[in-house]
Formats: structure tokens, C-alpha cells, sequence
């Protein structure tokens, strides 16, 4: 099993720097996090003894090339640096050593959603969420319709978030990344959203992606997903890179780990 | 362009970036190359960060208009409202401090000193208010998209300073009913506004850092923006003040600026070079340590929400 870890052991098959489109280099990310849900001052002078905080290893080592136009499945345990890892490529998280070279504007479907907010309408949550992302007022405008109509939510845009059903928060979500043209998509653990027919429309706007040159991160517990989508695949274990190859290897290398057959549940969602 | 400077070293561009040209469409910038590595220093990097900073401004913009959509500011009554409240409570505090008093009323010039003060302090404060939740509120956003996280505080400011504007516009005709004389010194007010902006700024920088670390900041800080109100020469004139307590005025981040501000509106005239030089002095000063202080901490924001 190749295996890149810490030990400087034979990293996986590099790419020319034409090739990749993002390109991972021995990233580690390592945060403290609070104890406490909410930090106060009240708690801060209150507490007896300081050890209100907790160091987290979330990715440790971590290499590997994605090529340019490619779908990269993402596997692994709850809490093996999946999310962390997502919100390092595009951007959100600083890593604490390595580097990270991304060629191209990222857009990104992370498992909160897109960062909406729940009193205001989702026309003011799609220009909100894109104007932050660095569009235009114009590149959103020229767009909009087509988002609202992918997501099939023309009846709704005007009404608070609130509203709307955990499955139009997730089409509207989809909807926006897939549309702001970008060259990566980072997708973690979307695809659960939306019926199966809005599953199967958004598989086809991914390939239809990918066969405009443009590269996807594709999170998933769904291995029936990365099979059906990927091109290459990572497996991460605790922060490390456990494997990378062929989606079908790799899938059955995990799925062995996880000591689950490959049944329609786990096809499904493991 | 992409994803954003926060994190960003190095950019190498394979064409010339036609930054914040509108219109243009930002696929036409995919041929771009972001780096992130560890910071060295704490700070990003600055030249990246502000012009990513000016390339989204209209985000901050969108989203201080979108707040006053969402708190029903841009009907007829919220419009009303938003000068009404100011107003009201300047007449409160002229019946406090001017009618049940002993000794002679300050007249029309102290009630239109006091307007103008607490004109000037509303936006101040309200920025501050609103700007120690800006960040931890956008909490969503903040953990999916990567940009500058300063557009957050920022877009705090600009939605007061839109509110800001009309309560101006209610000084003018309470400065001509009280017959205040009107001359070229009036102009100075305009360059006050900029230092009272950055003071704003650069405050609610530091709140909305500051409350990510302790949430219970934002309920803390009315008590504390109260006094900072009676601590201000807006209840009285800064040079009522006895000269023991004088220091106090120059500890205020605002209070040479609101000294000045009602040396050129009430007195119609200039301000002293000193009262310049404090005024200056503390808003440049809030500004950059806010600022330095928020971006230094804005990369752990994420982790921390």
C-alpha cells in the first residue's frame, strides 16, 4: 500500500507543474480549540486552572497532486482531517508547515453550506455568498437565473432562508458553487442533499464540469459517489494520508479497513 | 482573481491582474497561481491583502445595505426612525443636563452642540455595537469562503455611516433654525467625518477580534459605551470642564475630535492646531493598531467559530 507519511517515505506519483491543479505539499494543520463552546471573559477569569484549550492534529504530512480537469475523491472516518483539509486547499485554514499551490479560483461547497444566513432571502444569500467569493456584481447577475433555476428554486428567492427545507438549503448551495464558473470545486459531503433525481442532475453538471478542464475535490461518504465520479482518490486516516490511487483500489482498500462489505449501504453512505 | 490573500505569500500571475476593473469577468483571471504557506509573521501580507481588500469592496457594501434591508431601514418609517431615535434621545438629555439644573439654561447653541454630539457619538458607538458582532455572527461565511475578513467590520461602518447621513441632514436644520452662523469653517467638518470614520473602523476592528475570543464582549460594551458618552464633552462643552479633569478629554479617542467638531458647527470656527493634532493622532492611531491587531488574528477566526 503506498503510503506517504511523516517518515519521508516514496511521496506518490508527482505531476509537472503544467499538470496539477492543486498541489499539496507535505501540509500540516494544527489548531488549538477551545473547550468551551462559547469563550467568555466571565469564563477566562472564573476558571480555576487554564486548561481550556486542546491542541488538534487535523492534518499531519500530508502530499499529493490533483490534476488539472480531474475528480478527486476524498475518503475517511468521521475526524480524519477531511473538512480541515478542504478549508486548507481553499484557503480558510492557514496550514502550520507545507505549502499548498492552487492554480485557479476555488469555489467551495463545505459541509456548513455556503455560508448563509437563515433571516435573509436567497436572492440576498446568493449575492452575499458570491460577492464575498470575489464575483462581480455583473458575473452574479449574469448568472443568477441560471443558478435559481438549477436549483429549481424560482418560486423561493425571495423568502428568508428560514423557510426553506434542508434540501432547498442544500440545492441552493449546490446550485452556487457549480455556478460561479469556477476552475475547482471543493464539494465535501453535499451530495446527500436533494432527491435522488436532483442527486443525478448534479453528477451531471459535475462531469459537464470536468469536461470544461475544470477540477473537483470531491468529499464523500458515499463510496457509490467517488466510484462513479472520480478519477483518482485519497484516503485519509487521523490526518495522514493512508492511500492514493484508482478510486476502485482504494475504495476496497478503505472499505477493508472499515471491515465492511461493499453493499448497497456502503455504496450508499458508510 | 481567487480565493483569497489571507494566506497568500506569493502570487505569481501569468498575465497583468486588471484588479477591480468592473465588468470584467474573474475567469478571466484562472490562469492564477495562489500560494499559501505558513505566515512567518503573524500578518498577512499587507500589499495582496488590501488590494483583495478594494477588489471586494462591493461585498461590504452589499452587506451593510442588505443589514438595514433586513432591520426594515430602507422603508419610509425606518428612514424616520433611524433620525427620530437620535433625536429623542437628545431631547432627553437636554431636559437632564440643560432644564433640571440650577443656574441660567445654555439656550439654543448648547442644544444644537448637543445634537451635533450625539449625532456624531451614535455613529461612533453604533459601529462599535454592531461591529463586536460582525464577525462572530458571520459565522457561516467565515468557515466557508475565504476572503478578508476586515470586509466584516468594515461593512459594519459603512451601514452607520449610511444612517450617519440623514441625522446630518436634521443638524442642518437644527443649526439653521437656532440661527448658528454659517461661514467657510463649516467645511472642516467634512475632514472630522473622515477622522470620526476612522475611529470607528478601527474600534470595531478591534471589538469583532476581541469578541471572537470573548463572547460575552458585546454584552459588556453598552455599559461601557455609556460611559465613554458621559465621559465626552456632548452632555457639556469641553471647555466647561474643570481643568483637573481636562486630561480626561485627551485620553477620549473622540474627545478632541468632538471638541473640534463643535468648535467648527457651534463656534463656527476652525480648530486649534492641537485639537488637529490630538484628533488626528488617536484616529490614525485606533485605525492602525485595530487594524494590525485583527488581521494578525484573522487567520485563527475559522477555528475558533
Amino acid at each position: 500500500m503506498p503510503s506517504a507519511s511523516e517518515t519521508g517515505a516514496p511521496a506518490p506519483a508527482r505531476l509537472g507543474d503544467d499538470e496539477f491543479a492543486i498541489r499539496v505539499e507535505d501540509v500540516s494543520v494544527t489548531y488549538r480549540t477551545p473547550l468551551d463552546r462559547k469563550p467568555t471573559l466571565k469564563g477566562r477569569l472564573t476558571r480555576r486552572q487554564d486548561s481550556g484549550y486542546r491542541e488538534i492534529e487535523a492534518v499531519k504530512h500530508v502530499t499529493f497532486d490533483v490534476r488539472r480537469g480531474a475528480v478527486m475523491g476524498v475518503m475517511g472516518a468521521n475526524g480524519a482531517g477531511k473538512s480541515t483539509l478542504m478549508r486548507t486547499v481553499a484557503g480558510i485554514l492557514p496550514p502550520v508547515s507545507g505549502r499548498i499551490e492552487v492554480v485557479g479560483r476555488v469555489s467551495t461547497l463545505l459541509s456548513l453550506g455556503v455560508g448563509f444566513n437563515r433571516d435573509l432571502t436567497g436572492r440576498e444569500n446568493v449575492m452575499l455568498g458570491g460577492l464575498a467569493a470575489g464575483l462581480t456584481r455583473e458575473a452574479l447577475k449574469e448568472r443568477y437565473d441560471e443558478i435559481v433555476a438549477f436549483a429549481e428554486l424560482e418560486d423561493f428567492m425571495d423568502m428568508p432562508m428560514r423557510t426553506y427545507s434542508s434540501g432547498m438549503y442544500g440545492r441552493l448551495g449546490f446550485s452556487v458553487a457549480v455556478n460561479m464558473e469556477p476552475d475547482i470545486l471543493v464539494i465535501d459531503e453535499a451530495l446527500s442533499v436533494g432527491d435522488a433525481r436532483f442527486r443525478r442532475k448534479s453528477f451531471k453538471k459535475m462531469r459537464q464540469l470536468c469536461k470544461q478542464d475544470r477540477t473537483i475535490m470531491l468529499v464523500s461518504h458515499s463510496l457509490g459517489s467517488i466510484l462513479d465520479l472520480a478519477d483518482d482518490a485519497i484516503w485519509l486516516d487521523k490526518g495522514e494520508l493512508r492511500m492514493q490511487g484508482e478510486p476502485k483500489a482504494v475504495i476496497d482498500s478503505y472499505a477493508d479497513f472499515l471491515g465492511v462489505e461493499e453493499d448497497a449501504v456502503t455504496m450508499d453512505d458508510v | 482573481m481567487t480565493g483569497s490573500s489571507l494566506l497568500r505569500i506569493a502570487t505569481e500571475t501569468s498575465k497583468p491582474p486588471a484588479r477591480g476593473l468592473k465588468g470584467r469577468r474573474p475567469d478571466e483571471f484562472n490562469a492564477e497561481r495562489q500560494v499559501y504557506e505558513p505566515h512567518r509573521v503573524g500578518l498577512p501580507p499587507i500589499g495582496p491583502y488590501m488590494r483583495e481588500l478594494w477588489r471586494r469592496r462591493e461585498f461590504a457594501f452589499e452587506l451593510a445595505r442588505t443589514n438595514m434591508r433586513a432591520q426594515h431601514l430602507d422603508t419610509v418609517f425606518g428612514r424616520l426612525w433611524l433620525v427620530l431615535n437620535p433625536l429623542m434621545l437628545a431631547g432627553v438629555y437636554f431636559v437632564l443636563v440643560d432644564i433640571i439644573r440650577k443656574g441660567p439654561s445654555r439656550g439654543e447653541d448648547f442644544l444644537a452642540h448637543l445634537i451635533a454630539g450625539i449625532f456624531a457619538y451614535y455613529f461612533v458607538s453604533g459601529s462599535v455595537r454592531e461591529g463586536a458582532r460582525t464577525v462572530t455572527r458571520r459565522g457561516r461565511l467565515v468557515l466557508n469562503t475565504a476572503f478578508p475578513r476586515v470586509l466584516l467590520p468594515v461593512s459594519s461602518v459603512i451601514g452607520h455611516f449610511l444612517r450617519f447621513l440623514p441625522t446630518l441632514a436634521i443638524y442642518a436644520v437644527v443649526h439653521l433654525v437656532t440661527g448658528l452662523p454659517i461661514n467657510a469653517n463649516d467645511l472642516f467638518a467634512i475632514p472630522l467625518i473622515v477622522l470620526f470614520t476612522m475611529v470607528s473602523l478601527g474600534l470595531s476592528m478591534f471589538v469583532s477580534t476581541l469578541q471572537v475570543y470573548f463572547r460575552d464582549l458585546a454584552q459588556f460594551l453598552p455599559y461601557l459605551l455609556r460611559l465613554w458618552l458621559y465621559l465626552s464633552p456632548i452632555l457639556y462643552f469641553a471647555d466647561e470642564v474643570p481643568d483637573k479633569y481636562e486630561i480626561f478629554i485627551w485620553l477620549n479617542p473622540i474627545g478632541a475630535l468632538l471638541t473640534a467638531w463643535s468648535d467648527v458647527l457651534i463656534k463656527g470656527q476652525a480648530p486649534s492646531l492641537f485639537l488637529w493634532g490630538v484628533a488626528s493622532a488617536w484616529a490614525v492611531g485606533v485605525v492602525i493598531v485595530g487594524g494590525l491587531f485583527f488581521m494578525s488574528r484573522e487567520r485563527d477566526f475559522a477555528v475558533r467559530l
